[in-house]
């Protein structure tokens, strides 16, 4: 048995299905997931971001790249004095830190769980504004070189949702967030309230 | 003769598909790792993510035998023109996908050491995002290179149609053909 023994481990393994059928199929996603990111708006459809450039500050890829405006006094973008026009994220430099989102003051950007997308060429990294906003139901749009199987934007950034604000532990299972688009306001990350 | 020389009708059409049915399915990468990316790209190999269901298990370890560079990792000044060796060792039809920030543009490596973007020393096809793009996210960076075989050109020679980002190398090295 001595020199077959090795084959018994192998055999073992027989049978076992551990492959996950991609292109049909995710592998389950971690609920505090990093992937692309989304503008979000309120409930009332108003932007959130207010163009203040904390997120382009604290990015240490420099990836993003933010400028505000004067809100329009009879066409208000946000619920504010100014909005962020321009608003581009280039993801062949975002590492997925999710520092913006640690930095943003009215949570205009999340990330979704979607991390399944790859470009042809560079001008498709630079994802614009009209790109990264939610939709008018809330969920992100789906560009045609992101795979979407569903489930990937439901709860953005979630980590935030437990911990806010500004990362205090204190505040575990409090919820301080604004609604959203959609979603309203979201419940905060199930099973990690401090009890 | 090459394939040049045959008249374009249906019948070579059909050839053409065949062709590049068996190109997409026969992709070999070569073993081309530079940093963390490269553990992620084992990870794909590997049972979980199988790349052996598209029939590219086989990390060659000879890129005369490779028909895919995966640029897994940041490239230093000094890297590069290994990588362009390796690049050039490749035999036509070759193909080159870069992993990650890093390899993409220098990702948060800005500075003297890291090549900022690998589309100045090799042309690329495709172009994965992440840092590091976990094994779902390459097989979706292979699975576009595959849709870009299945629909591009048969005859593909970057030097003569000035492929990838337009940045040449001074002095254009030989095609081996």
């Amino acid at each position: 048995m001595g020199r077959l023994s090795g084959f018994l481990v192998t055999l073992r393994q027989y049978g076992k299905k551990v492959t996950t059928e991609f292109p049909k199929e995710k592998a389950p996603r971690p609920a505090r997931r990093h992937g692309r990111h989304v503008l979000n708006r309120y409930e009332d459809g108003m932007e959130k971001c207010i163009g203040c450039e904390l997120c382009a500050g604290v990015c240490p890829a420099r990836c993003i790249y933010v400028r505000g405006a004067d809100n329009p006094p009879d066409q208000p973008v946000s619920p504010g004095e100014r909005y962020g026009f321009v608003y581009e994220i280039n993801y062949l430099r975002c590492i997925h830190c999710d520092l913006c989102v640690e930095a943003c003051p009215t949570e205009a950007i999340t990330e979704t769980k979607l991390f399944e997308f790859s470009f042809t060429n560079r001008n498709d990294a630079i994802y614009t504004k009209d790109e990264l906003l939610v939709g008018d139901d809330g969920r992100a749009r789906r560009l045609p070189w992101e795979l979407w199987l569903g489930g990937e934007d439901d709860d953005t950034s979630e980590w935030m949702r437990v911990t806010s604000p500004s990362g205090d532990a204190s505040y575990e299972g409090r919820v301080s967030w604004s609604g959203e688009l959609g979603f309203g306001v979201r419940p905060p990350e199930k099973g990690q309230a401090q009890d | 003769m090459g394939l040049d020389a045959i008249p374009h009708n249906f019948l070579t059409a059909r050839l053409e598909d065949l062709v590049r049915w068996g190109r997409r399915n026969s992709v070999f990468p070569a073993t081309f790792g530079l940093a963390c990316c490269a553990i992620e790209m084992m990870a794909t190999g590997a049972a979980h993510y199988d790349l052996a269901r598209f029939g590219m298990e086989v990390f060659r370890a000879s890129p005369r035998q490779a028909d895919l560079m995966i640029v897994a990792g940041r490239v230093s000044q000094k890297m590069a023109p290994v990588l362009r060796q390796v690049y050039d060792q490749m035999v036509e039809p070759k193909w080159v996908i870069s992993m990650g920030v890093c390899a993409s543009s220098g990702g948060m490596f800005n500075n003297y050491a890291i090549v900022q973007g690998v589309d100045q020393v090799v042309p690329v096809d495709v172009y994965v995002p992440g840092c590091p793009p976990g094994p779902e996210t390459l097989m979706h960076g292979i699975l576009t290179l595959h849709d870009r075989i299945r629909t591009g050109e048969l005859l593909r020679r970057r030097a003569e149609r000035r492929g990838g980002a337009g940045i040449r190398l001074e002095g254009e090295p030989v095609p081996i053909s």
